[in-house]
């Protein structure tokens, strides 16, 4: 893969670079199960069902987050 | 019969909802939530740990088939930050029984009515089922039962403070007016804080702090469950009529 192919994003307020691919391929690239977690795109929720769908883009800011102990 | 509660078509038979904050580790949380009896529990949502996401997470120890999870919203100050939240925190559980908290400052961590009622409208309007934190006010009660709110949750003293319950009167008003669940929120610190939330008529009570920052938080859980139970029970049997002075138990007649 060469570096046309990495994308600059932010995610969680972090900017990284990552290769091109779907929400779900990110997710997943990341470590992340994305049966658990939840996702948020330039505000937007992306479904966990689309996030195979729905490719990122040069600039995208994702929220990616899940459920930690609270009152 | 048994004694059950129901919340926006759900029926529970603990009336004790715990948080999942504060803990040592989970392991002692999830001892404490098995100790409690609870069958809600309170989850934050917050960004994953993207440069260590193999950290060990909350649902590996307490499991949300087994426990329903009622996401908040705390930390959120405004009507746009809690909903932000919760629309996540649907997508992340699949679940629209959520309990909203919009903090007015960190100070007291006293809510923002104004900000809460409208988050209330707009929660209601794209389908969830709000549990709303909210101040000890029947005004703002009704306000919020009129706005979508499928439980009222006044608090009984500020967050974490341990307080105990500082206005009943306030609390057995809201009960007295309210045609939803009212759940004391809050302000909990030991376990009589708890029976007198219940008996005041209250459905439920949420508290975190009062059972993880104990010295034994499992054996505090217990406590708390039985607490809960004593105050439902001392409410349904209907408490004696206080009087100004002494009321002798034993016969007067046939003393000697």
């Amino acid at each position: 893969m060469s570096a046309n192919d990495t994308l600059e994003i932010t995610i969680n307020g972090e900017i990284r670079r990552q290769s091109a691919g779907s929400v779900a391929d990110l997710v997943r690239a990341l470590g992340l199960d994305p049966a658990k977690v939840a996702v948020e795109r330039n505000r937007e929720i992306v479904p966990r069902s689309t996030l195979a769908d729905v490719a990122v883009a040069q600039g995208d800011k994702f929220e990616i987050v899940h459920f930690v102990g609270g009152g | 019969m048994s004694d059950t509660w129901t919340v926006a078509g759900h029926t529970f038979t603990s009336r004790l909802i715990v948080g999942t904050g504060k803990y040592k580790d989970f392991a002692e949380n999830a001892a404490a939530v098995e100790a409690s009896g609870a069958e809600i529990v309170t989850v934050a949502v917050r960004r994953v740990n993207i440069s260590d996401p193999s950290q060990p997470v909350l649902m590996d120890y307490i499991d949300p088939k087994k426990v329903t999870y009622l996401p908040n919203t705390a930390g959120c100050f405004t009507a746009d930050d809690a909903i932000r939240t919760l629309r996540l925190a649907r997508e992340a559980g699949g679940w629209d029984l959520v309990k909203l908290e919009v903090l007015g400052e960190a100070r007291t961590l006293y809510p923002n009515m104004r900000e809460t009622l409208e988050a209330t409208e707009v929660l209601a309007k794209e389908g969830f089922k709000p549990m709303v934190y909210c101040v000890d006010d029947p005004i703002a009660a009704k306000q919020l039962e009129e706005a979508g709110a499928v439980a009222i949750m006044p608090l009984g003293a500020p967050i974490g403070s341990g307080l105990g319950l500082q206005n009943q009167v306030t609390i057995r008003l809201i009960v007295e007016g309210a045609s939803v669940p009212v759940l004391v929120d809050a302000g909990v610190g030991t376990a009589s804080d708890a029976s007198v939330a219940m008996e005041l008529g209250c459905d439920g009570v949420l508290m975190n702090t009062a059972i993880a920052e104990a010295k034994d938080p499992v054996r505090m859980a217990r406590a708390m469950k039985l607490a809960v139970e004593a105050g439902r029970e001392a409410y349904l049997a209907g408490r004696m009529q206080k009087r100004r002075y002494a009321d002798p138990s034993s016969p007067l007649a046939g003393l000697i």
